[in-house]
């Protein structure tokens, strides 16, 4: 198998060029965000209100991390649960945002707003949480310092390991992986 | 009378956690080992041995081997022959909560639904107390994350649903989890006693050794068809597809009412941290 480099921000070929099941690695910048701060962003977008952080072609990782030892950039960083934020998703991506990152599969009405904005969903391996902190260069609070380890964080990725989950087709590999893996095996997917 | 401090507990609570936190236990890391060697797809191996290199990583440089450093549960047997000094038992557990969480996530929250307002300490820890013979007092700690607590269910079956009826509500909990839990997963049942009970004695279960066995040895064949049905849903690690969706499974027991057939599952990642100290 081989392996997509991406460069961030996600642009509209890079996007097209993504397909579910790609092993890929990110470098650039993401914003953390998870479940209380996607419902800040939200309630900041019904009212007009100023965003974290300019949402056009965005890439959110839905992460809290662990506070940083000594001089490292980060604590163990790994994705949370990715439906938690499912009944956000849709009015962000139709606010620019463009990539997810998290573990984990999503409502149809998302996947269906991912094909509609051409944008993807990657995860990251979950509990890999060490492993993927050392592909996170540098990390600083942007916005709501007060939500703790929920607050959103600007993340500068090195070559942070992901794969395609659900590319911008709507093609989902936590449909398609298991069935794949019964049917090469000689099982029947029930 | 045996005289055990609160100092004690206070210490023995942070060296559980940091051990737990740090270093996972090892019979998981041989049983993922196990699992990246005879894993039949690509993908889930390239998943597994990732997972076993965080391990590594965690273990060398200080990095928590998950960011979700959990919720602390407390599991103590407390002799009947001890005599906790010095102040109370529960604020000894929480200090040493208060103290190990200070380079670790803070999780909690003190309202659950209203305000949602993290308590920065990462306490109150879940502490379930019982009394046991002797004079030694035993803490296990759990720091359980919540992406495989969320997949943990219980139902009320009733005796007709018989072994079929646990077979079926353990299989559809993994396919219902599928990739939230972060598979491969450990998973403890607990069949009968009442409601709470059961839930108690499924998480018990996922903190049990990888080696344990139910002494009633059709309870063991439950264990092994569970397994074997698990397995072969063919999830994998992560849910992209695989062989290894289940580590292990443990099946408690216990006395229940005519009317009833509790079953209660509690879900653990792979990730699974606890550790032990015996006072
Ligand atoms: S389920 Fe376990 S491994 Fe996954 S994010 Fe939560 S604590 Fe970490």
């Amino acid at each position: 198998m081989d392996t997509k480099h991406i460069q961030l921000p996600l642009t509209e070929e890079s996007i097209a060029g993504l397909r579910a099941g790609d092993n890929v690695l990110l470098s650039g910048t993401v914003y953390t965000g998870r479940d209380a701060a996607h419902k800040r962003i939200a309630k900041a977008i019904g009212d007009g209100a100023p965003l974290p952080f300019d949402l056009n072609g965005a890439t959110v990782y839905y992460v809290g991390p662990a506070p940083a030892y000594k001089d490292q950039p980060v604590g163990a960083a790994g994705p949370t649960t990715s439906y938690r934020m499912d009944a956000y998703t849709p009015l962000l991506l139709a606010h620019g945002l463009k990539g997810m990152i998290g573990k984990g599969d999503r409502s149809d009405e998302v996947i269906s707003a991912i094909k509609r904005n051409k944008a993807v969903y990657f995860a990251a391996v979950g509990g890999a949480a060490a492993l993927l902190a050392k592909h996170i260069h540098s990390s600083r609070v942007i916005c709501y310092e007060d939500l703790g380890t929920e607050a959103v964080h600007e993340f500068v990725l090195d070559e942070f390991p992901v794969i395609v989950a659900i590319d911008s087709n709507g093609e989902d590999i936590y449909k398609s992986g298991r069935s794949a893996f019964l049917e090469s095996v000689g099982k029947d997917p029930r | 009378m045996r005289q055990v401090s609160t100092e004690a507990i206070r210490r023995a609570v942070i060296g559980c956690i940091e051990r737990a936190e740090y270093f996972i236990d090892p019979e998981i890391a041989g049983a993922m080992r196990c699992a990246e060697r005879s894993e039949r797809s690509p993908i889930a191996k390239r998943v597994l041995s990732q997972l076993i290199e965080n391990y590594e990583i965690a273990a060398c440089e200080h990095i928590a081997i998950c960011q979700d450093t959990g919720m602390c549960i407390v599991f103590a047997e407390i002799g009947q022959e001890v005599h906790i000094t010095d102040g109370y038992f529960e604020d000894a557990v929480n200090d040493g909560v208060r103290e190990a969480y200070k380079g670790l996530r803070k999780s909690i929250v003190s309202d659950p639904l209203f305000d949602r307002k993290n308590t920065q300490d990462n306490t109150p820890a879940v502490i379930h107390a019982r009394i046991v013979p002797g004079d030694k007092l035993r803490l296990t700690v759990l720091c359980k994350g919540f992406g495989s607590e969320n997949m943990s269910r219980i139902k009320m079956l009733t005796p007709s649903a018989g072994e079929q009826g646990v077979i079926d509500f353990a299989v559809e909990t993994a396919l219902l989890a599928g990739a939230n839990p972060c598979p491969p997963i450990i998973m403890g049942i607990c069949i009968g006693g009442d409601f709470e009970q059961a839930a108690l004695y499924a998480k018990k279960m996922i903190a049990q050794s990888l080696r344990y066995e139910p002494e009633d040895e059709r309870y063991r064949a439950l264990q092994e068809e569970i397994t074997l049905r698990i397995n072969a849903l063919g999830i994998g690690p992560a849910g992209f597809g695989g062989d290894t969706t289940l580590i292990k499974l443990n099946i408690a027991y216990l006395p229940t009412h005519i009317a009833g057939m509790p079953c209660a599952i509690s879900v653990c990642c792979h990730a699974s941290r606890h550790a032990e100290c015996i006072l």
